[in-house]
């Protein structure tokens, strides 16, 4: 018997050691070379980069601008996102569906093109303000250029996110709550801030706390918005660091990457704190209460919302397409100087445009396929395994995207300056370390889907397809993989949204050769170049909405929430 | 088709002991029900015969050859045990045919062999010519059926029903039912059969066995666990036994002996070599009760008379216990209402053993 029982185990355990092996490379590692590059660099313990860090002034400065914008952008996030919520859930609102989709848009596009967008709206050389005349005469400072141009932008692109947490608190909201407080009496007001809000408490915590790591790790508005004004944020000294001093000066901006680090982490800290002392838990499931009717007021209401749509989404990708027409800087367009030509010179003319089009097409390819493989064994054992430490595996998985992605970035840079001991594979100044950093940061959006979709799986089935004799790898072929694909596919095709127009990760890791459509579209921005900038935009964001299209196809087959833009 | 032994299996998560030192000796061919309340244990003792939970400590036996025991299990993939899940189980991804096929594909059957296989499965089961449909696309009782064919086609060397009708409407559940008595008929495969629904158990099994909260309590045919229970708990769980507490007077006499209940004397049913005791429980059922129609019997009051078309069904609560309920039916015409007075009479019971006992 004993070798009968070693036969049937020996696939578990393959598949296991290869998760493992998979997890520690791509999220432990990293992770631990950036706090030894901290404790010990060259392998001797020593303070002395920390003490460098702290003394510079430009850490000091950095660190509150963080804090200022991400706490600002947090606040902001939080309002529009909780109101949007509590209007789209909780009243007699028209067109939800559409509401939702149009809102949650932003979320899909790359922070840096949201940027880029609101700043040929509102700057002097805008095509749109120009249509009217009312441009502002050349030379004029942008007013976006500030810190309440950042934040203004921040809360733009993570309303959404709050948004979409809250809106899942209040869909599991029984309706007999809001229904005993009306019959004792109170308004639907009284009600909202009594009973539906302080119930949300838990939702508004963690969808605070996800907005303040996305805040205070976003490079893309800080980068086009606050490096002209000279306003520096942590991520945005490391990239300038880095820029001007190489792998030099590695080692204190991995003083900085911790830094941000620690900011994101305090803030998940304070929501745990924040959501354990009072009991918010909800025991009972029914029904979602009936919508609160606007009566004369929805009309009022429901063209707040479209104009808020309007000012969030359709304006700023308008502004863009715009700009994408104009032959030139402050040309104004009319019939006669729109042009393709900007198109032309990107997609065909330009080299490090085009090699970036096809960088970032294969990464995120590459990263989204190698997900999805990954994404169904990790899955299985985290969702279905019996192995109690598997879980951790599940934490590790989802650090380098919890974490800002320049802590990540850093983290690559310092695993891979030099070749890799005993093959001597050069990783560092190649697209590969960019492909190393995509597979680390992006497999829990695989993941996420994928357990889910393991949870919506009756273990039945794959046990009925144990006792008909099928071995682990067999099932998983056969049974497993089938039923969870769609999960997993949905998964790898986010990754792919958000790999492609990625400029985090990427203007840290990049070099000649291994340009992404991110630092191109950056690098033209900087040079004064928008035309350029807006049409690349343009074009990824187009490839975006195709692709949330095809998405949608899978949408039966897939459990809630997979999509975040499906109502 | 095999013999099934369990011997002293127990099985702890954690602290908690979900099956404690169960032993059950399934013959070759023989259709077992383990019946008992949710939480019994009886899912967890279906788990581990499949090999899908290992055991603590103690043995599991399938045709001779040890599965699973304190040293290791032998996977569920290797038992050549079939499995009728309680939602069926179908893989949604797979056709009818495909779904009963696959662990013939698994096994690398020929392909011509396999699809005549399949082919008589579903004849067995009379799905002829739907073998290309999706589960999604059957009833409910189809999809059943399906999902005995599936287990059939390998050929199990025994087969684990897993509350098979759970999910069925009332009037699904006879005709399946009748189904599975067929079923067993036609194969002789030794069957486990995991249920709480005792009409379910009584009406299938060659013996049940009843758990109560990880241990069994009585291992017997239907109509002895119904005459002769073997403790308190499968006494007042099958058909709803009324237990009264009773002074035993004689010893046993050729199978009956005399005990005191309520005040007055009656002769039970009881075991070889009971002798008179104090404190005992006698088992009765409604059926042994009666209006007693001269100067036998104890009084009482009529606590309340429910119509249910054709008889009521009393609750009467003696003077000599007026915390106990005796419920018993009168068939029509009804007599008793809410608030009489009357006198009844226990026409026999059965004296449960002393606890300790071995049964």
């Amino acid at each position: 018997m004993p070798t009968r029982i070693r036969e049937s185990r020996g696939q578990e355990m393959v598949l296991t050691a290869a998760a493992a092996v998979v997890i520690v490379l791509l999220s432990m590692l990293p992770m631990l070379r950036l706090v030894k590059e901290i404790v010990a660099p060259g392998g001797i313990l020593s303070t002395a980069a920390v003490e460098a860090g702290l003394r510079s002034p430009a850490t000091w400065i950095a660190t509150w601008h963080t804090l200022v914008v991400g706490i600002g952008g947090t606040l902001l996030a939080v309002l529009s996102g909780t109101l949007v919520a509590v209007l789209v859930s909780l009243t007699d609102i028209r067109c939800r569906s559409a509401l939702v989709l149009c809102y949650v848009m932003p979320l899909m596009i790359a922070p840096q093109v949201t940027a880029l967008a609101w700043l040929q709206l509102f700057g002097p050389a805008s095509p749109f303000l120009k249509l009217f005349g009312a441009a502002p005469p050349l030379g004029t400072k942008n007013p976006l250029y500030s810190t309440s141009g950042i934040i203004l932008l921040l809360g733009v692109q993570y309303g959404p996110l709050v948004f979409l947490l809250v809106r899942a608190g209040l869909r599991k909201l029984p309706r007999e709550l809001v229904e005993a407080a009306r019959a004792g009496g109170a308004n639907w007001f009284t009600v909202l801030a009594t009973i539906v809000l302080p119930l949300m408490t838990p939702s508004i915590m963690a969808a605070a706390a996800l907005a303040f790591v996305s805040c205070v790790g976003n490079f893309g508005i800080p980068a086009f918005l606050g490096i002209p004004a000279n306003y520096l944020v942590l991520p945005t000294l490391i990239y300038q660091k880095l820029a001007g001093g190489g792998p030099a000066v590695l080692g204190e901006t991995a003083f900085l990457s911790v830094l941000i680090g620690m900011i994101a982490m305090a803030g998940i800290l304070a929501q745990e704190v924040m959501s354990r002392r009072r009991d918010y838990r909800i025991s009972s499931t029914s029904l979602p209460a009936e919508p609160y009717e606007l009566g004369r007021w929805r009309p009022v209401v429901q063209a707040g919302m479209w104009l808020l749509i309007v000012l969030v989404l359709v304006l700023p990708l308008f502004g863009l397409v715009l700009t994408s027409l104009v032959p030139g800087y402050g040309i104004a367009l009319t019939a006669k100087t729109a042009t393709l030509d900007n198109y032309r010179f990107v997609l065909f003319e330009h080299d490090a445009a085009t090699r970036a089009f096809f960088n970032s097409f294969w990464l995120s390819i590459a990263a989204a396929f190698f997900a999805v493989i990954v994404a169904v064994p990790v899955g299985y054992l985290i969702a279905w395994g019996k192995q109690r430490w598997v879980r951790l595996l599940n934490l590790s998985v989802e650090l380098p995207y919890a974490l800002p992605g320049v802590v990540l970035a850093i983290a690559s840079l310092l695993l891979f300056l030099r070749p890799i001991p005993l093959t001597g594979i050069q990783l560092y100044n190649t697209v590969w370390i960019i492909l190393y950093a995509y597979l680390a940061r992006f497999l829990v959006l695989a993941l996420r889907p994928t357990i889910s979709g393991y949870h919506q799986i009756d273990r039945a089935l794959e046990e009925a397809a144990q006792v008909a004799g099928a071995g682990l790898f067999t099932r998983m072929r056969t049974i497993i993989f089938p039923l969870v694909a769609p999960a997993a596919v949905a998964g790898g095709l986010l990754i792919f949204m958000t790999a492609l127009s990625e400029l985090t990760v990427s203007a840290l890791l990049w070099s000649s050769g291994s340009e992404t459509i991110g630092v191109v579209m950056f690098s033209f921005e900087q040079g004064g170049d928008s035309n350029y900038a807006a049409t690349m935009s343009v074009v990824t964001v187009a490839v975006t909405f195709a692709l949330m299209l095809v998405t949608n196809l899978l949408a039966p087959h897939l459990p809630n929430g997979v999509l975040p833009w499906r109502d | 088709m095999a013999r099934l032994t369990l011997d002293h299996v127990t099985k702890s998560f954690a602290d908690f002991d979900a099956v404690k030192d169960v032993s059950i000796d399934v013959a070759d061919g023989e259709f077992l029900a383990v019946l008992g309340p949710s939480g019994c244990g009886k899912t967890t003792l279906l788990r581990l015969i499949a090999g899908f939970e290992k055991v603590t400590s103690g043995e599991i036996r399938i045709g001779g050859d040890v599965v699973s025991n304190s040293g290791g299990s032998v996977g569920p993939e290797r038992r050549r045990v079939g499995i009728v899940f309680q939602n069926y189980a179908l893989w949604p991804h797979m056709s009818v045919a495909e779904n009963i096929g696959y662990s013939l594909k698994v096994a690398k059957l020929d392909k011509a062999v396999a699809r005549q296989k399949v082919e008589d499965a579903l004849a067995l089961v009379n799905l002829q010519g739907l073998g290309e449909r999706r589960p999604a696309n059957l009833s409910g009782g189809q999809r059943q059926r399906v999902a005995l064919a599936r287990c059939l086609v390998a050929a199990p060397s025994l087969v684990l029903f897993d509350e098979p009708l759970a999910n069925l409407d009332v009037h699904l559940r006879a005709s399946m039912e009748d189904e599975f008595a067929a079923f067993h008929e036609r194969t002789g495969t030794t069957i486990v059969y995991i249920t709480h629904d005792q009409t379910e158990a009584m009406a299938l099994a060659d013996r049940i066995a009843v758990m109560d909260r990880g241990r069994l309590v009585q291992l017997a045919r239907p109509r002895d666990l119904y005459h002769e229970p073997a403790n308190e708990m499968v006494a007042s769980f099958i058909s709803q036994g009324i237990l009264l507490t009773a002074d035993v007077l004689t010893g046993e006499e050729s199978g009956h002996c005399k005990v005191r209940v309520l005040g007055s004397e009656l002769v039970v049913r009881c075991r070889p070599g009971e002798r008179p005791r104090a404190g005992a429980k006698i088992c009765c059922r409604s059926a042994d009760i009666e209006i007693s129609a001269d100067a036998s019997g104890f009084d009482g009051l009529v606590k309340r008379a429910v119509y249910q078309g054709g008889a009521a069904r009393i609750e009467f609560s003696p003077k000599a216990g007026p915390d106990l309920i005796l419920h018993f039916e009168q068939p029509d015409p009804v007599v008793l209402e809410n608030g009489a007075q009357a006198r009844l009479r226990i026409k026999s019971g059965w004296l449960i053993p002393a606890a300790g006992t071995a049964f």
